[in-house]
């Protein structure tokens, strides 16, 4: 009697482990994709990305999320060689430096092809799949709208940032000022001191306080506005032109050395330029996608500003001057 | 009898071996990071400004959240008003709301655009301003508060009602009040109370940030997450990370030569009475506290619910299963937090309380969780897939940072249990379970249920180590909450908080509610 409940038992067990398990996957190769947060929610370009690769990998496409773009980086250096993941995704160039030293990308055998960066793009061991600049919005009933950041330090318009030692769009901003200033960046920050509201550990919270009316304007993207104005159906906000132009972000994705099937790696970043996954962003990422003529962006898109100088510093010159940014900017606001 | 050999009870086996393994769960993981780093680099001039800066702002946190909840504990100890259940209730709601939530309740308040503001530019008068260091301390009193009131609290229903009785047939005047009942309690419940909230605002890291206005507001916690996200400079983060314990252990040392034992004789557990003293001038403090601290406090609350209560209804469906992914994990993190505590409580209070034992519970909301989770990644990537184990580690993380608010509560309780009763049962021979269920139990029942509500609550509420784990599909209502935010959806945001509030607050309720019922029978 006990010889069969026990056997019965087992049988049970090994059933429903074999469902957990997912026999029905068991024959399909999984690709792991690291990526930041806000990519893998409902609302982020995940779900549309994963369902598009799906339909012509034969593979099961798994995400697995942590933080921002430096948390993943992060993330991905503490896993080291033991890591399960195939590809990182969302990575900016401000981040690649980093990551390449610590010996975490492969090189990958794409050809870029039509990009439509404001640049050309020929890095080995990236692939970018979207990019925006980054922008001071306000709402359109602001009365006089700063054109520059001499503009914005003379006038009394109140604005949010982010910490550049916690966030990526803080890192951008740090990188915009030094870019259009250089040896002058100090005497900006300076300026921009008694502008600014507050500092925030990250973008959502400086969105949140420019939403509640905390300030004048909040630093974002140019893209932002679109979100408005297409998901909200409100006209209201726009981003102001700078006539020094305006920092790019460009998000990146790479093989990892830990792939295990670099084939199906390979598949995915060619696929990340694709118009399958290049149609998904503009509308859930809310930047502008890194392959995908204009004129098949969504509708608004077209009433975004525009600036004529896009700015960028390469990898290695982010890398080089960070510390330095970021005294400047610690000095000039302490005080 | 007067010196008996002590046998080591089961109990107390237990309490020790728990202590071990707190110590192993939270220096363990720190060890990990050193261990990693392979060698610890100095600190920077700016890391010594962030060290300053953090003590400052959790010293004039911790103060003025103690000072302003001594009136409003004192209020609610000798009052007795319709919804004043519900009052405590609410009031508790600052304690366990996300960081951002509470930020954009206050500056609904007291913000640019807040009522405030526009309330004073109506009668002409200037507009406040509460970016910088007030209103670091402003925003840390809103939501620690209600702890410190909570704590003070207990300690003043913890006066036997015999005790006050005694006192009306002696015609106490409210000034004999003060100096026989009062003061002795508060100069028993203070410091620790202080010392908890100290230890909460030093891991402060978005209120110091958001409100702070700028790099000058850098806390510790800051630091450590720069040192480890955008340096990746582990051992510069396990550095910070020790001085956070250092701080803690030293903020422990401070306050425990400030604190002393009550000793206000046994009672037979009748329910309190009305204090001596003036009645009407009394009547007007404690009116005007209640009112002033609900106002603080309910009001952001009101304007945050306000915000979000309408979005409620439209909300995702993931989100509604991040809410009882949190509740399943808010439950079983305060069962695995009580069955921690009540042994380490007990073995406390055998040991007429040492300070050792009590100053390693605490140390686990002193150190930073970004450096636990970090540790704790590094020993279970090895073993096992940490994102398999994303929601029990998060479970056993929020149950550790739980522990020293339950021990907070239960060890006053457990002490005076067994100083009142403990001869008693010594008497008539009970120990183990028995002495655990008559002599124990019933006397330290709501504390124990105050201390299981804030776990829930908190463990509701927490973001946490998930980050640093998570996956598709095991998202806690919190970081769904966060990724709403960040995905511009500020409205349902704003909902998903409301949910949440409302959710921890009910947890809290629950359990509270579950402590208080037959307490006074």
């Amino acid at each position: 009697m006990k010889l069969t409940n026990t056997t019965i038992l087992t049988a049970g067990i090994t059933a429903g482990l074999t469902l957990l398990t997912g026999a029905a996957f068991a024959q399909v190769p999984v690709l792991t994709v690291y990526t930041y947060d806000s990519f893998n929610s409902e609302w982020g370009p995940g779900p549309g990305v994963e369902l598009a690769f799906e339909e012509i990998c034969e593979c099961d496409l798994q995400f697995t999320s942590t933080g921002d773009g430096a948390a993943l980086l992060a993330r991905l250096r503490l896993e080291g060689a033991r890591s399960e993941g195939d590809i990182v995704l969302g990575l900016d160039t401000n981040l690649m430096a980093a990551a390449l030293d610590a010996g975490l990308i492969a090189e990958h055998d794409s050809t870029p092809g039509d990009l439509t960066l404001p640049m050309t793009w020929d890095d080995p061991h990236f692939m970018p799949f979207d990019w925006g600049y980054f922008a001071f919005v306000h709402r359109t009933d602001m009365e006089t709208v700063p054109g520059s950041f001499e503009d914005l330090a003379a006038s009394d318009a109140s604005i949010v940032i982010q910490d550049p030692r916690s966030s990526t769009p803080g890192l951008g901003l740090l990188m915009w000022v030094q870019n259009a200033y250089g040896d002058e960046a100090a005497a900006i920050w300076e300026g921009l001191a008694d502008n600014v509201v507050t500092v925030t550990p990250g973008w959502s919270e400086a969105y949140g306080l420019f939403l509640e009316g905390e300030a004048d304007m909040v630093l974002s993207y140019t893209t932002s506005p679109a979100y408005h104005l297409i998901a909200e159906d409100d006209a209201g906000f726009e981003a102001a032109a700078f006539a020094e132009g305006h920092y790019m972000q460009i998000e990146v994705g790479g093989i990892l050395q830990t792939a295990d099937n670099p084939d199906l790696a390979q598949q995915f970043l060619d696929f990340m330029i694709s118009p399958a996954f290049q149609t998904v962003i503009p509308e859930t990422n809310w930047m502008y996608p890194a392959a995908l003529p204009v004129d098949q962006l969504p509708e608004g898109f077209e009433t975004l500003i525009q600036p004529e100088t896009a700015l960028i510093f390469t990898p290695e010159e982010a890398a080089a001057i960070r510390d330095d940014a970021l005294a400047t900017w610690q000095n000039a606001l302490s005080q | 009898m007067a010196k008996r050999a002590q046998p080591i009870t089961l109990v107390q086996g237990i309490g020790g071996a728990f202590v071990l393994l707190v110590i192993l769960a939270i220096l363990g993981p720190l060890g990990a990071v050193m261990i990693r780093a392979e060698g610890v680099n100095g600190l920077r001039p700016a890391d010594w400004a962030a060290v300053r800066f953090t003590l400052l702002q959790a010293v004039l946190s911790a103060v003025v959240s103690c000072v302003a909840a001594i009136p409003v504990a004192r209020a609610l100890a000798r009052r007795r008003f319709r919804g004043r259940g519900a009052y405590i209730a609410l009031m508790g709601a600052p304690f366990i709301l996300p960081v951002i939530v509470a930020v954009m309740g206050l500056l609904a308040i007291f913000g640019r655009a807040g009522w405030l503001n526009a309330a004073l530019e109506g009668i002409g008068a200037g507009t406040i301003e509460i970016y910088g260091l007030a209103g670091v301390v402003m925003a840390h009193v809103f939501l620690n508060l209600p702890l410190a009131t909570r704590l003070i609290l207990q300690a003043w229903l913890s006066v036997p009602s015999e005790r006050i009785r005694l006192a009306h047939s002696l015609n106490f005047t409210a000034q004999d009040m003060r100096r026989h009942f009062e003061w002795p309690l508060l100069r028993a419940t203070l410091p620790g109370a202080a010392l908890i909230i100290f230890l909460i605002c030093t891991t402060s890291f978005a209120v110091a940030l958001i409100l702070g206005g700028g790099p000058s507001a850098t806390t510790v916690e800051l630091a450590i997450y720069q040192a480890f996200q955008f340096d990746f400079d582990l051992g510069r983060a396990a550095l910070l990370g020790l001085i956070q314990v250092g701080i803690c252990v030293g903020a422990g040392v401070v306050a425990w030569r400030f604190a002393t034992a009550t000793e206000f004789g046994g009672g037979l557990d009748r329910p309190a009475m009305h204090w001596p003293g003036d009645p009407h001038l009394s009547r007007l403090w404690d009116g005007l506290a209640l009112f002033a601290a609900g106002a603080f406090l309910l009001l952001p609350l009101a304007a945050v619910t306000g915000q979000g209560v309408g979005a409620i209804a439209g909300l995702p469906l993931s989100t509604w299963e991040a809410a009882l992914r949190s509740i399943l994990l808010a439950l079983a993190s305060t069962a695995f937090a009580v069955t921690l505590a009540l042994p380490i409580a007990l073995l406390i209070a055998g040991k007429a309380a040492r300070a050792g034992l009590e100053g390693v519970s605490l140390l686990s909301i002193a150190v930073s969780p970004l450096v636990i989770g970090t540790g704790l990644f590094l020993i279970v990537f090895p073993i096992a897939d940490p994102v398999a184990l994303s929601l029990p580690i998060t479970g056993l993380v929020n149950a550790l940072v739980a522990l020293p608010f339950l021990l907070r509560a239960l060890i006053p309780a457990a002490t005076q249990a067994e100083a009142t009763q403990g001869r008693l049962a010594d008497a008539l021979g009970m120990q183990g379970t028995a002495r655990l269920r008559h002599a124990i139990l019933p006397r330290v029942r709501r504390p124990l249920g105050f201390g299981a509500g804030l776990a829930a609550a908190f463990s509701m509420g927490d973001l946490g180590v998930i980050a640093l784990f998570s996956t598709q599909g095991q998202e806690t209502l919190p970081l769904e909450m966060y990724r709403l935010f960040g995905s511009y959806r500020t409205n349902d945001a704003q909902g998903a908080a409301v949910l949440l509030m409302a959710l921890s607050l009910g947890m809290f309720w629950l359990f509270d509610r579950g402590g208080r019922v037959n307490a006074a029978s």
